[in-house]
């Protein structure tokens, strides 16, 4: 008799799930946003960026931003060249980096990368967060709770892409949030919305028929920072092993 | 057992009584409760998703602006500017007509030179770009003066 019982037990225990039951307790959902820089289209305007400050309200004087261009400039003598100003705000206007003026005919490549929060699969910044207030949604973007932020900064320090800033006013880490009030109603983000040139693309890796995804599935693209094993979700298309 | 081991049990046992009360009223009541969520990504305030997706639109696209200026945006369409949205230049819809009732047109020379300053990278997409030397090319005159932006076809100047 108490063999039967110790038998039944560990039995009943187990429960049997659907597939869906299965797909939802993973935290699964029908939609994963990701995004698509082609470097090669972006001639660092910084539209988006003068755009994402606005529309997010991120102080626009102050030297923080949720996205931002930077600049290479790769001379003859193998140096990468390095910048930039604002976030690459007002544009790419001078030729000059970090004041020094470099020789057009030593320019072996030169190219805009824009950057922003790679939206991780294994988000680091969310792992470290103390008190729940760094989360990813079910569609696969990372948010942070203003109401619920104490503001230690372990998230900002342990994003390997310096996606994070302290915002000024809130006194809370601050991110790009894929606009989520606007991906959400089936616009675009106002990076994407503002790029002139189709270099920044927003997409639905899970809907086969949206073209971000199937570049993403049928192209060479890339990722920044593979090693850190965080799933990056922003891919690159043309990146340079220079790129960091 | 004896009354010095069981005195700084009670302390504990009230410390942590002490410690599930005031969580009780502090923390949400939809604090970690989404469904399905892991626990190392997923526990948050679930109301939060919808602080978020409750802010405020400001840029509203070319559609917006073409419901009541339809022929300015047919105009521009037609030109190589039309890969530009309005916004960019005029600023961010928002609430208009109401709200701002009029946007603030940027016309300043810093603007154009995003694009079309000549930089040496001929690698880039940005060689492709009309560009001038913003220091030779009139230098302290505005674009606007005579190029026209909504149309910056250089034989109908």
């Amino acid at each position: 008799m108490k063999g039967v019982v110790a038998a039944a037990l560990p039995l009943s225990a187990f429960k049997i799930l659907s597939p869906a039951q299965v797909k939802a307790s993973v935290g699964d959902s029908n939609v994963r946003w990701v995004f698509l820089v082609d470097i090669q289209k972006c001639v660092g305007c910084g539209f988006c960026v003068k755009a994402c400050k606005i529309e997010n309200e991120v102080p626009y004087d102050v030297g923080v931003t949720r996205t931002w261009v930077e600049r290479y400039v790769v001379t003859k003598d193998h140096k990468t060249h390095i910048d930039t100003p604002m976030g690459g705000r007002d544009g790419y206007t001078s030729s000059k980096i970090h004041g020094e003026e470099i020789d057009p005919d030593t320019i072996t490549k030169a190219f805009f990368v824009p950057k922003l929060c790679n939206h991780c699969k294994k988000p680091a910044c969310v792992q470290v967060c103390p008190v729940g207030a760094t989360y990813q949604t079910k569609d696969g973007v990372v948010l942070v709770d203003r109401s619920w932020c104490i503001g230690c900064g372990y998230c900002i320090m342990a994003c390997p892409f310096g996606a994070r800033f302290f915002h000024p006013i809130y006194k809370v880490a601050e991110k790009c949030t894929f606009c989520y009030h606007r991906i959400t109603k089936g616009m675009k983000t106002a990076c994407v919305e503002a790029c002139p040139f189709g270099a920044r693309q927003i997409g639905d890796l899970k809907d086969e028929n949206d073209p971000v995804a199937k570049t993403i599935m049928t192209k060479r693209v890339g990722i920044l920072k593979d090693e850190y094993g965080t799933q990056p979700q922003v891919y690159y298309i043309g990146l340079d092993e220079r790129v960091r | 057992m004896k009354n010095h081991v069981f005195r700084p049990l009670f302390v504990v046992i009230a410390g942590v009584a002490l410690l599930l009360l005031v969580r009780h009223f502090i923390v949400p009541s939809d604090f970690g409760v989404e469904e399905g969520g892991s626990f190392t990504f997923n526990y948050h305030r679930l109301s939060s998703n919808d602080d978020w997706k409750n802010f405020k639109v400001k840029y509203r696209g070319k559609e917006y602006c073409q419901e009541c200026h339809e022929e300015k945006v047919e105009e521009i369409l037609t030109s190589p500017h039309s890969v530009i949205q309005c916004e960019n230049c005029h600023g961010p819809a928002i609430d208009h007509p109401e709200d701002p009732e009029v946007l603030s047109i940027e016309t300043s020379r810093l603007l154009c030179r995003r694009c079309h300053a000549f930089l040496p990278y001929p690698q880039s997409n940005r060689a492709d770009m009309p560009a001038i030397n913003p220091e030779e090319h009139n230098p302290n005159e505005n674009c606007v003066e005579c190029h026209n932006p909504h149309n910056p076809d250089l034989e109908n100047m």
